[in-house]
C-alpha cells in the first residue's frame, strides 16, 4: 500500500480541516477554559461533528457507522491537533468504538455502537491507576458476586470520564499486578452505586477524571470480551489509541511549526528578519525533517493497524515514541523562537505546549514505548 | 490477481531460483561489493553468477528503459522488486556511481547518442565511473570550482585539480564539473563533461584517511584533451545537471545506513555486555540508546518509502532528498557510535585476525564522512531552510 493518503482520505482530511478550522479554532478552547465550562467541550459542536459523519468512522456499517479504519480516524485527530479542539472524539469515537467493535457481543454492539455513531452516547476508557501508564500493573479488583462482579479500586487520567454515559473499565479478576492473565474489561454505568467521579481539569484545559470504585456492582452482561483474558483486547484498543494520539501530535507539531516559521519571517531584530539567522534556520530545518519523518512513521502505524492488526505493535510503539519526542521539540522550539511572546497566555503557542505534554503522557510516553520496542526485540 | 500481484509472485519465484544462498547474507567487507569496470574482479563465484543473472534481466538498473540495458520496470514494479529482494536479504548485484548518479542525469539531460553510448555499459557493469566535483577550494561552496576547460577547435583542454574523488584510482571514466566561462557569475560558467580516465594528462593520488583506507583520491588534470561532444546538457549550464545529479547522490547516501543490516543491534550488544535475569540488556543506558535509535531508524525507513510514493504521486518536493540525506547520515553515524560502545574494548582492535583487521572501528570512522560527502549536514539544512521553508536570506 502506498504510504500516502488516497483520494477519499484526502477528501476526508479537507472536510475535517474545513469544519474544525472554521468552527473550533484555538480561540474555542480558550473560551471554554476562560469560562471554566463544566463540560469542557461544546455539546452543540459535538452534535454537528456527528452530523458530518466523523463520530462513526470506526463503527461498522451494520451498526450505523461508516466502517472505515485507523487511517481515517487518524486524519480527523490530526486536524483536531491543529486547533486543539476539545471533544469526546478520542474517548468515544476511537477508544470505545474500537473496544466495542473488537470485543463486544452482538447485543453489546447493538446497544451502544449506533449511539456512538450518531454522537448521542459518550464513553470513556478507564485504564491508568498509577502516575505512569502501566496497563499490566492494573490492580483495580473485580470480585465475583452472584451473577456478576463487584469492582473496587481507583482509576486516574480517565479521559472525558466526567461526562461519560458509559465507562469501559480494566480490572483484575485474577492473578496479581504485572501478569498478563487475569484482566477483564467491563462495561459500567457511571451512575452505579459505589462509583465516585471527580473531574480533573488538566494543564491543557482538556478534561480527565479520577474515579473511585467501592464495591460497584456490574452484572455478567457487563463483561466485554472474555473474563480473565481481557489484556489482548485492551492492548489492541490501546494501540489504536496510541496511533490516534500520535496522529494528533503530528497535527499539533505541524501547526506549531507553521506558526513559528511564519514568525521567523515577520519578526525583526538587529535590523534583520530573525529567520535570516543561520542559528535559527538550521534549527527550523531540523524540526521540519523530524516532523516529516514522524508523519511517515505515524501513517505507517495507522496503515499497519488497518492491514495487519496483530503485527502492528512495533510500528505503533515507533509512532507514539517518535510523535512524543517530535511534539516536545516542536513546542519547545515554538516557545523559544517566539521569545517573550511565547511565554504569554495571550499568545496561543502555550496551549500547544500544554497539550503536547498531555499527549506525550497519554497511553505511554516515549520512554515507555522505547522500552516496549526493546522488549519486543528481546534485549 | 492484479498485474502487480502477479509480478510479485513471479519475481519472488525468480529470485528464489536465481539468487545464490551466499548472496543472501549481509555484506561484511568491501570485497562483498561488486563495482564492475574494465578491471573488475569477482570476489567469488556466487557473486559472478548473481551479477550475470541480474544483468541479463536488466535488473542491475530495474527502472531504466530496456533500450539502454535496463529492466523497463515502472515505479510500482520497481518497488515490488526492492521489497522482494529486501525480504530475502538479497545483495545488490552491482554498485556503481554510474547507476546511482550519472545514469539519472544522462537520462534527463543526455543526447540520444550519449545515452546509447554510456547507459548500456553502466547497466552491464563494463565501465566504472567516478565523480569530479569537489576541489581543494570548492567544498561546500562547490560552484566556486576553478578547473578550467579552454576551447580549442572541437575539443576542450582541461587543467585543474579535483579532490575527494571516490575510487578515482579504479575508475574508467569521470563525470566532471569544469569552468568553461571564467568571466560569467560562478553558477553560470560551469559545464558538465565526460571523459576517459586513461586520457593523457590524468593522474590520481589516493588520500589516506583516518580509517586507514584510501577510498578517496586527489585527481589531477594537465591539459587533458576532451571532445566538445562530451558535454552533457548545455555548455555553461552544467550547474543544472550538477544539482539534479546531487539529488540522486543524496538519496543514495541517505540510504547507506539501511544497507547490509546484519544482526540486530540489541543482540550485538547483548553478546558483549550481557543481559539481566529478565532478558534486558545489562547496560540500561545503552539499551535506551539502541531502542531510541531503532525507533528513529524505523521512522526513517517509513519516510524513505513515503518519499518514493510521494514522487510517484507527483507530490514530492524536489529538495526533500536533502532532508533525507541529512537525517540518514546523522543516523548512520549514531549506529556506528552504538556499535563501538556495544563492542567495548573488542571494537578497538585495529589489525588482529579476530577483529577482521579492525573492521568495526574502520567502518565507524568511515561513517564520519557520510555527513560531509555529497554536501555537509549544514549545507543540507541550509537547502531545506531556503528551498522548502522559504526562509529569508538563506
Amino acid at each position: 500500500m502506498a504510504l500516502v493518503l488516497n483520494e477519499e482520505q484526502s477528501m476526508l482530511r479537507d472536510s475535517a480541516r474545513g469544519f474544525i478550522g472554521d468552527k473550533a479554532p484555538v480561540s474555542h478552547l480558550r473560551q471554554l477554559r476562560d469560562a471554566a465550562d463544566a463540560t469542557g467541550f461544546s455539546r452543540e459542536l459535538w452534535k454537528a461533528f456527528a452530523e458530518m459523519g466523523f463520530c462513526g468512522l470506526l463503527v461498522p456499517e451494520a451498526f450505523g457507522g461508516s466502517g472505515l479504519g485507523c487511517v481515517e480516524a487518524g486524519i480527523v485527530l490530526e486536524e483536531i491537533g491543529r486547533t486543539l479542539m476539545p471533544s469526546p472524539y478520542l474517548a468515544t469515537s476511537v477508544l470505545a468504538a474500537s473496544a466495542l467493535s473488537r470485543g463486544g457481543s452482538d447485543a453489546q454492539k447493538s446497544q451502544y455502537l449506533p449511539k456512538i455513531s450518531d454522537g448521542s452516547l459518550l464513553a470513556a476508557l478507564a485504564v491508568d491507576e498509577g502516575t505512569k501508564h502501566r496497563p499490566l500493573m492494573t490492580r483495580l479488583r473485580a470480585v465475583r458476586s452472584g451473577n456478576g462482579f463487584r469492582l473496587s479500586g481507583d482509576k486516574a487520567f480517565v479521559v472525558d470520564g466526567h461526562t461519560a454515559d458509559l465507562l469501559i473499565v480494566a480490572a483484575r479478576s485474577a492473578g496479581s499486578a504485572g501478569e498478563r492473565d487475569g484482566l477483564t474489561l467491563f462495561l459500567v454505568d457511571p451512575g452505579t452505586k459505589g462509583i465516585a467521579i471527580e473531574r480533573t481539569a488538566m494543564v491543557d484545559a482538556h478534561n480527565a477524571a479520577r474515579i473511585v470504585f467501592d464495591n460497584a456492582e456490574v452484572d455478567a452482561d457487563g463483561v466485554l470480551g472474555e473474563v480473565d483474558q481481557g489484556f489482548a483486547l485492551l492492548d489492541g484498543v490501546l494501540n489504536i489509541g496510541r496511533a490516534a494520539v500520535a496522529s494528533e501530535m503530528v497535527g499539533l507539531s505541524e501547526e506549531v511549526f507553521g506558526r513559528t516559521v511564519t514568525y521567523l519571517k515577520e519578526r525583526k531584530q538587529f535590523g534583520k528578519l530573525i529567520g535570516e539567522f543561520q542559528a535559527l534556520q538550521h534549527r527550523a530545518a531540523q524540526l521540519y525533517v523530524d516532523i516529516e519523518i514522524t508523519r511517515a512513521a505515524v501513517l505507517k502505524a495507522l496503515q499497519t493497524l488497518d492491514g495487519d492488526f496483530d503485527k502492528a505493535a512495533a510500528a505503533v510503539a515507533v509512532a507514539k515514541a517518535r510523535a512524543g519526542t517530535t511534539a516536545t521539540l516542536a513546542v519547545q522550539e515554538g516557545v523559544q523562537m517566539h521569545g517573550g511572546m511565547g511565554m504569554t497566555d495571550q499568545f496561543d503557542i502555550g496551549f500547544f505546549m500544554k497539550r503536547a505534554r498531555v499527549c506525550q503522557e497519554l497511553f505511554g510516553d516515549s520512554n515507555f514505548h522505547a522500552d516496549q520496542l526493546a522488549r519486543m526485540k528481546s534485549y | 490477481m492484479s498485474d502487480l500481484e502477479k509480478f510479485r509472485s513471479e519475481t519472488r519465484a525468480w529470485l528464489q531460483a536465481n539468487c545464490p544462498p551466499e548472496m543472501r547474507k549481509p555484506m561484511t567487507s568491501e570485497g562483498d561489493t561488486f563495482w564492475g569496470g574494465r578491471n573488475a574482479k569477482f570476489s567469488s563465484e556466487p557473486q559472478r553468477i548473481w551479477f550475470e543473472r541480474m544483468r541479463d534481466k536488466g535488473w542491475t538498473v530495474p527502472d531504466w528503459p530496456r533500450e539502454y540495458g535496463g529492466g523497463g520496470l515502472d515505479a510500482g514494479e520497481h518497488k515490488v522488486l526492492r521489497e522482494e529482494m529486501a525480504a530475502m536479504g538479497a545483495r545488490s548485484p552491482l554498485s556503481s556511481f554510474g547507476i546511482w548518479m550519472l545514469g539519472p542525469a544522462l537520462l534527463k539531460y543526455g543526447t540520444e547518442a550519449q545515452k546509447k553510448e554510456h547507459l548500456p555499459k553502466i547497466a552491464a557493469g563494463l565501465i566504472r565511473w567516478c565523480q569530479g566535483y569537489s576541489e581543494p577550494n570548492a567544498g561546500s561552496d562547490l560552484a566556486s570550482l576553478q578547473t578550467r576547460a579552454e576551447s580549442d577547435g572541437d575539443d576542450y583542454v582541461i587543467t585543474g585539480q579535483k579532490i575527494w574523488t571516490s575510487y578515482a584510482n579504479y575508475a574508467d571514466w569521470i563525470f566532471c564539473l569544469v569552468r568553461t566561462d571564467a568571466s560569467a557569475k560562478k553558477h553560470d560558467g560551469i559545464s558538465f563533461i565526460l571523459f576517459d580516465m586513461a586520457s593523457k594528462g590524468v593522474s590520481t593520488k589516493p588520500i589516506l584517511l583516518i580509517s586507514g583506507y584510501s577510498p578517496f583520491c586527489e585527481t589531477f588534470f594537465d591539459n587533458v584533451r576532451v571532445p566538445k561532444s562530451h558535454v552533457v546538457g548545455t555548455v555553461n549550464r552544467g550547474w543544472d545537471v550538477a544539482k539534479y545529479l546531487l539529488q540522486h547522490e543524496r538519496a543514495m547516501i541517505s540510504g547507506m545506513g539501511e544497507r547490509g543490516v546484519g544482526r540486530p543491534l540489541g543482540q550485538v550488544a547483548a553478546d558483549s555486555v550481557g543481559s539481566d535475569e529478565q532478558g534486558r540488556l545489562g547496560d540500561p543506558m545503552l539499551r535506551g540508546q539502541i531502542s531510541t535509535f531503532e525507533i528513529d531508524e524505523a521512522a526513517l525507513s517509513a519516510a524513505a518509502e513515503r518519499a518514493v510514493d510521494l514522487a510517484k504521486a507527483g507530490q514530492a518536493h524536489p529538495a526533500f532528498s536533502s532532508a533525507m540525506k541529512y537525517y540518514g547520515t546523522e543516523l548512520n553515524k549514531r549506529r556506528h557510535e552504538i556499535l563501538m560502545s556495544a563492542g567495548g574494548i573488542d571494537a578497538l582492535e585495529w589489525e588482529s585476525e579476530r577483529s577482521r583487521g579492525g573492521a568495526r572501528p574502520r567502518a565507524w570512522l568511515r561513517t564520519k564522512a557520510n555527513s560531509i560527502e555529497g554536501g555537509t549536514s549544514e549545507v543540507m539544512l541550509g537547502i531545506v531552510a531556503k528551498r522548502i521553508l522559504d526562509l529569508p536570506g538563506a
